[in-house]
């Protein structure tokens, strides 16, 4: 089977790709001493004797070596190790952030491509039309608009006054799934558009600038040339061809999205691992940051990797080898 | 006396042609382009609010003399309300109001400006240095050097940028530098990889063989004889790269990763203003609008420039105007048979 052997060359190079990144932040963070975790640690009337003591708790001490093996060795057994500060495994501190994550960036994802996708095909079929002229516009300002920007702008213009209105359903803050599909939904909504916004200009974009391009293909006068109806013609023998650059397009995204969510999460207090990087990045926590990139790394890996087996089914012409 | 001279061939009127259809010739793309892109009232509007906000950005310092307003000097008698709120706009010569301390909103957007702008050009133009020393050299040489080259353009753009941000701000401390860095890093692969594939298609070109057979050495080739035919593609990536830069510098500053307070940037300004959507509209707004406005120009300028560069729009607005007489003369002939019968 072809498929299987390059699934496992794909998660074979994807292996490497994550023990680089995760090198790469390893040795990184030792360009930064030692001492400012121990000092925080030891509290603010540290004697030297007790911050040595925390450095070497915490194996600091070690050479960099030494520790960058154990480091290699916990992770090939999937231990992520320990927070700095709380003493929480780092495995426990994903499991609580990824919830709120996965659901924004799920949520978002469905959002832009069904908004973007469906402007951008009833734009391409009405060119020049109002509808077209109007979602131009709209695009260029979306892909003007800074995510953080759209975040701020509908806390303060319509989080705020709806809740000072008596307003309760939308909110900030994340409530879990469990707690019932309507409070989730008024959580995450205002995350989702904030998120999603962005992105939908650049797919509005895309989608209307190939639909049009496919439209003007000789194959696509011959479809009409033998009288389908234009809603075949445009459904299955154009939209099809034009979705593949949009699909790829969504593999290089996919890494970019995470400083959407990081800012996101900020603006909502969503409480995901964006924020909690942010966190830990502040305070020199080592454990938790590689922790967190290696699982953002993880997730472009999978995400590509998906990309490309979708490329492959919506274009016959590319093969899996 | 030649026999050419003799049939009339005046070889210095010849030599003055040629140079004059040479000079022409070397401009073309450029001066074509620029034709089309003044006839467009999107574009120019773009242009003269860049050239406003750039000129608004150089006169910061002459506001704050004008206005009495120091730029990081707090005004709590006239700036602050009873209940130490902000003012809001026009309020005691507060043109777009004060922010949470009092200090005036105007002399700080317009610093704000200043730091954009800065940001948003300085980093482009080295990040199209680099990207098209780095895509010439990989297009021309191909081989192994291209190859080590597609791997590290493929890393960068898959790198998830905001954590190597998130790290290096930490490592280093947060500093306009790093943002420069920062934006420089990601971005100068893209422009390699466009410069490579239009370099890799370039130098298969006869008049390159031509340089080359006159002796020319591989850098004269590369930079003499192909970087001109790659300015038009490098100058719609750096006007869209423009805007991006903008955005991420104020998204770091945002998360307090870019530029610190006091100092202030449109970024930090919107952080301390989401603690006062209630109280002082204006600080949300007025930070918002500058920023929006700015990159909605740089955007609808390099969407111009890449229209107007494509020979495709010369036809299409060809095609506009001879469909538009048409479906006159079509309205003519209608009305025209309808009178007879009235």
């Amino acid at each position: 089977m072809a498929i299987v052997g390059y699934l496992i060359r794909r998660l074979l190079t994807g292996a490497i790709v994550v023990w680089v990144v995760a090198t790469v932040t390893f040795f990184l963070f030792f360009a930064r001493p030692v001492q400012t975790v121990a000092r925080q640690l030891a509290g603010r009337a540290a004697t030297p004797q007790v911050i040595n003591e925390v450095i070497n708790n915490l194996g600091l001490n070690d050479s960099i070596m030494t520790q960058y093996w154990h480091f290699l060795d916990n992770l090939l057994h999937g231990n992520l190790g320990f927070s700095y500060f709380t003493g929480v495994t780092v495995d426990q501190m994903l499991k609580q952030d990824l919830p709120p994550t996965v659901s924004l960036v799920l949520g978002a994802t469905v959002l832009w491509l069904v908004f973007g996708l469906s402007v951008g095909i009833i734009s391409a079929t009405r060119a020049r039309s109002v509808f077209d002229r109007v979602a131009s516009v709209g695009v260029l300002v979306g892909l003007s608009m800074p995510t953080f920007v759209v975040g701020e702008l509908l806390v303060g213009f319509v989080f705020q006054p709806l809740y000072s209105g008596g307003f309760h359903w939308i909110n900030t803050g994340y409530a879990g799934i469990t707690s019932g599909i309507g409070p989730f939904v008024g959580h995450m909504l205002l995350p989702w558009i904030t998120l999603a916004t962005v992105q939908a200009a650049i797919y509005t974009r895309l989608s209307r600038g190939q639909l049009l391009e496919t439209l003007g293909e000789d194959y696509i006068r011959t479809a009409r040339a033998k009288g389908l109806s234009e809603r075949r013609v445009v459904f299955r023998h154009a939209v099809r061809a034009a979705l593949t650059p949009v699909v790829s397009q969504l593999g290089v995204d996919i890494g970019q999205l995470l400083g959407g969510v990081v800012v996101v999460e900020q603006v909502f207090g969503l409480g995901g691992i964006g924020q909690t990087s942010i966190q830990a990045v502040g305070n020199d926590n080592l454990p938790v940051i590689i922790g967190f990139v290696i699982i953002a790394a993880v997730f472009v890996v999978l995400a590509n990797i998906i990309v490309d087996l979708v490329y492959a089914a919506l274009d016959p012409r590319v093969r899996i080898t | 006396m030649s026999i050419l001279e003799e049939a009339g061939f005046d070889a210095q009127q010849a030599a003055d042609n040629l140079e004059s259809a040479r000079s022409v010739q070397g401009r073309t793309q450029l001066q074509l382009t620029w034709r089309r892109l003044r006839n467009d009232p999107v574009s120019m509007i773009a242009l003269a609010v860049i050239i406003l906000m750039v000129i608004a950005a150089i006169a910061a310092p002459a506001v704050a003399a004008l206005t009495h307003h120091a730029v990081d000097t707090a005004y709590p008698d006239t700036g602050e309300d009873a209940s130490g709120n902000p003012v809001g706009p026009g309020v005691a010569g507060f043109l777009l109001g004060t922010d949470s301390t009092g200090r005036d909103l105007l002399v700080r957007v317009l610093y704000g400006a200043r730091i954009s702008l800065f940001v948003g050009v300085v980093s482009t133009l080295i990040a199209i240095v680099l990207g098209v020393s780095i895509g010439l050299i990989a297009g021309y040489f191909g081989g192994i050097i291209d190859t080590i080259l597609a791997r590290f353009t493929d890393a960068v753009l898959a790198f998830p940028f905001i954590l190597l941000a998130i790290a290096l701000a930490t490592v280093f401390g947060p500093s306009l530098t790093l943002i420069m860095v920062l934006i420089t890093f990601f971005s100068w692969a893209g422009i390699a990889r466009i410069v490579r594939g239009q370099a890799l298609s370039l130098k298969e070109k006869e008049y390159i063989e031509a340089a080359r057979s006159l002796g020319a050495g591989p850098f004269r080739i590369m930079f003499i004889d192909i970087l001109p035919n790659l300015l038009a593609p490098v100058l719609v990536v750096g006007t869209l790269l423009i805007p991006a830069a903008i955005v991420f510098e104020s998204t770091l500053s945002f998360l307090g990763l870019g530029i610190q307070a006091p100092t202030p940037s449109w970024g930090n300004m919107l952080s301390d203003a989401s603690n006062f959507y209630q109280v002082a509209w204006w600080y949300v707004v007025f930070p918002a609008l500058f920023l929006l406005i700015t990159t909605l120009a740089f955007n609808l300028l390099g969407d111009g420039i890449r229209d107007a560069m494509d020979p495709r729009t010369e036809r299409l607005i060809a095609a506009r105007r001879l469909r538009r007489r048409g479906k006159r003369k079509a309205r003519a002939v209608t009305v025209q048979a309808q009178q007879p019968g009235k």
